[in-house]
């Protein structure tokens, strides 16, 4: 790799926004989950679903601050990077960034501090429908930069404007922008990844309880509420996949065929690769095992009709095959993974047995990573393959780039970056552990709310803000009680 | 009205909102290390808790806005001020998780840490808002691409840093006034001092920079003739900044802080007269300046922003009316608050 403004910006943007992107879905996922336990907390009553909420608003608050940290570099970086790129979408792309700010940041961040902060301020009700708020404004945020991603995969509702430098794309029609062809299929698959994710944490940090013999009530109810959305979802993200990937065969053939490392066309039905090793050169897949014209039947319903091959694509627009082969490998992999893995639980979990099978409890503590990883693989292979092109067919990644910029400056902030998210990072892991070490406050010893009794330690716990503090250190007391 | 300067206008609603938001909690930042005790650091940091967030997304939707409104601005400011951004942008991280992690650990040195982080973190990204302003008055070395042609030594003249460190002193005091609000008791006494000190330096650095402006940048005022009412806002800029002390004085901590508000949208205002029709202004050739015309989205998105624009900011208000009336009133540190 040469070590020029393009491919410095590109690393850099890579570096930004895969650490950016291990927190918005976390917190969008972990946002309805909230959702879940607030609500059926008011609707029962019972006291264990509302130290559940608290418990979890914690982790919440932890991973919103860094997502909120590490999310407005990216806002700066289209400008700062992307000077080119951003004069020719600004008329599409900055209205979609601006109606997020406008519609979903101004939401998410002002009930965010109700939700952490506003126990004790304001009535039940109210707290509950912050936490609605914040989930729906964290998911509005995905929807405009979702639609703004789509629209530079599949530019729909514009028209092109000036020549040369000062060539830019125009809205010609607002919705026909916002529902792109790739938006709303793209917007599904996101969602749904992001579900996958808080599930999987939430069950990771719920096993992990379950194993130590700690909040054992706490643990197993959270890990039921996390096991039902992620069984709903991971099944759910396998069909709209598919629709995806049918999506992307229609409008970026280059793309799926970097995904599936189908180098020629050929005139029988393609097959499908669930593994292999990509050979550029020799135009084939190595040490793979492919089923024959399972493509053609998955993106034509037809195993006979072959699938546009990267020989169709001219030379200069093609995607780099290997990274968009194993990304989009490992993410359907992950996926199908996850599918077998919450079945398996569901099945046990309704034979009763699933929080006694200590070695499910051990993958589920691990299982977290691989929606991490699945997550971040997605986009990877979305956006490696849509290379070379930053906005498809229209503008080249290597014209998007600022043309006042210098190699150095770029060096200079990628090493700043690099240290400090790497900072960042063990600080965050941390701090998490930390809070999980800590544990939820139990609500067991607290009699029934309805007795006179139950209503005073409930006052009590109401006027403890330690839960509810996005700044509250955790007394060291109940710490040493807590690890013994 | 004219779609580009409705625009102008939104973007400074939004720079002001921005600062006159952010900037009482960059001022409590900024005055952090000025609180020794470990509670009352505690009391600062919980005073802004709730509330910072949604402040920053002023920014940030200002940000957007000027994206989507003025691309050929945005995409020039940002890839011309580079490195001064970068380090904003780092600037801004730390004060986020400084907030965040300061107190999950009992350490002093933990403590201490995110303590500095927290309070340079602020120092620095309201010296660089600073001087981002200072630079636009000034105008920079636009070329005919409407590239920005500066090194980082550019960026840093005089004047600029001279912004840079009037813009500290008016956070600083208006962040008093804010902690002053927020606080009670023997600290309060102490931030009432403070309130008076920061106030000095703030007129002290206000009369320098007014008179300083004035004489090498005369062309600021070039619209007054035509805009009778910018004298007004000159007026009551100075109101304001009279009634802070007199707001002190007699015990009403709210007006003084309502007067700081309103000493901070006034000279957004006169920011905005001083670089009209200009976003940015090139000090190499005045025909290549970016201006709300040629430095615009097309007259189609703009009528469309505005839409979204009247839909939206409705909600924005309610939300900051919602969130401010909830967390009225003194910190309050519970037994097991940090």
């Amino acid at each position: 790799m040469d070590f020029d403004v393009v491919s410095l910006s590109r690393l850099q943007f890579a570096l930004t926004i895969m650490f950016h992107y291990l927190f918005p879905p976390l917190t969008i996922g972990l946002g309805i989950l909230l959702v879940i336990m607030e609500g059926t907390f008011l609707k029962t009553r019972n006291v264990l679903y509302e130290s559940m909420t608290k418990f979890w608003t914690k982790i919440y608050a932890v991973n919103f601050a860094m997502g909120v940290a590490t999310g407005i570099v990216m806002e700066f970086e289209f400008g700062t990077n992307w000077a080119s790129y951003s004069r020719f979408v600004g008329d599409v792309f900055g209205s979609a960034l601006a109606a997020e700010g406008i519609f979903a940041f101004f939401l998410e961040s002002g009930f965010l501090a109700v939700l952490v902060f506003g126990w004790e301020r304001v009535s039940p009700r109210m707290h509950f429908f912050s936490t609605c708020m914040v989930s729906l404004g964290s998911i509005f945020s995905s929807v405009w930069i979702v639609i703004a991603n789509s629209w530079q995969q599949t530019p729909a509702g514009y028209h092109l404007v000036g020549e040369g430098l000062r060539m830019r794309a125009e809205i010609t029609d607002f919705w026909e922008m916002v529902f792109n062809p790739s938006s709303m299929h793209r917007l599904g698959h996101v969602l749904l990844g992001a579900f996958i994710l808080g599930a999987f944490f939430a069950m990771s940090i719920a096993a992990f309880y379950i194993l130590r013999k700690r909040h054992a009530e706490f643990a197993r109810r959270t890990f039921t509420i996390a096991l039902t959305v992620a069984t709903i979802a991971s099944l759910a993200a396998l069909i709209s996949g598919d629709f995806q990937a049918k999506k992307v065969a229609e409008t970026q053939p280059a793309k799926l065929a970097a995904f599936e490392g189908h180098f020629v066309t050929g005139t029988s039905g393609t097959p499908l690769y669930l593994f292999g090793i990509p050979d550029v050169a020799g135009k084939k897949v190595d040490a793979g095992i492919a089923i024959p014209g399972l493509l053609s039947w998955l993106v034509h319903g037809d195993a006979d009709i072959p699938v546009t091959g990267l020989d169709q694509i001219p030379e200069g627009e093609r995607p780099p095959v290997a990274a968009s082969f194993y990304s989009y490998h490992i993410m359907v992999a992950i996926g199908l993974f996850l599918i077998l893995l919450t079945l398996l639980a569901v099945y046990y979990r309704w034979r009763g047995t699933l929080f006694e099978r200590r070695w499910l409890m051990r993958t589920f503590v691990f299982a977290v990573l691989g929606p991490f990883a699945a997550n971040q693989m997605g986009w990877v292979a979305a956006e490696v393959g849509r290379q070379p092109w930053i906005v498809y067919k229209l503008l080249k990644t290597s014209e998007g780039v600022s043309s006042s910029l210098v190699a150095g400056q770029v060096l200079t902030s990628i090493i700043m970056f690099g240290v400090i998210y790497l900072l960042l990072f063990a600080v965050w892991v941390y701090v998490l552990n930390s809070k999980i070490q800590h544990g939820p406050e139990e609500a067991g010893i607290v009699p029934e709310t309805t007795t006179a009794a139950g209503l005073m330690a409930s006052a009590a716990r109401r006027a403890d803000p330690a839960g509810s503090s996005l700044t509250s250190a955790h007394d060291p007391s109940t710490d040493k009680k807590e690890k013994e | 009205m004219d779609l580009h300067i409705f625009w102008f206008i939104l973007l400074g609603i939004l720079l002001a909102g921005y600062a006159i938001l952010d900037g009482f909690d960059l001022g409590v930042g900024i005055l952090h290390l000025a609180a020794k005790k470990d509670e009352e650091r505690r009391i600062f940091m919980n005073s802004i808790g709730p509330l910072w967030d949604g402040n920053e997304v002023w920014l940030v939707t200002f940000g957007g806005a000027l994206f989507a409104a003025f691309p050929d601005a945005y995409a020039a400011a940002f890839s011309g001020f580079y490195l001064p951004f970068m380090f904003l942008l780092f600037a801004l991280i730390f004060r986020a998780v400084s907030m965040e992690f300061r107190s999950k650990q009992e350490w002093r040195w933990w403590r201490r840490l995110w303590d500095v982080s927290f309070s340079a973190a602020s120092l620095l990204a309201t010296f660089l808002f600073g001087v981002a302003v200072g630079n636009s008055i000034q105008g920079l070395p636009i070329n005919a691409d409407k590239e920005v042609v500066a090194t980082l030594f550019d960026l840093l003249q005089p004047y600029p840093l001279l912004i840079g460190v009037f813009a500290v002193a008016a956070f600083a005091m208006h962040g008093s006034i804010y902690l002053y609000l927020k606080t009670e008791g023997e600290l309060q006494q102490r931030i009432h001092r403070w309130m008076w000190k920061t106030f000095g330096v703030f007129v002290a650095v206000y009369m320098f920079t007014t008179i300083v402006t004035l004489v090498q940048l005369p062309y600021v005022t070039r619209h007054f003739a035509e805009m009778p009412f910018a004298w007004v806002v000159v007026l009551l800029n100075v109101l304001a900044v009279a009634n802070i002390p007199r707001a002190i004085f007699k015990g009403k901590p709210f007006g003084a802080f309502i007067s700081s508000s309103c000493t901070i949208a006034a000279l957004t205002f006169l920011f905005g007269i001083a670089l009209f029709p200009n976003l940015i202004t090139s000090s190499t050739n005045p025909e290549w300046s970016l201006t709300i015309y040629n430095a615009a989205s097309s007259e189609k998105t703009l009528a469309l922003m505005q839409i979204i624009a009247f839909c939206g900011m409705p909600f924005v208000l309610t939300y900051t009316v919602i969130i401010y009336w909830v967390f009225k009133g003194k910190v309050e540190l519970g037994k097991f608050s940090y």
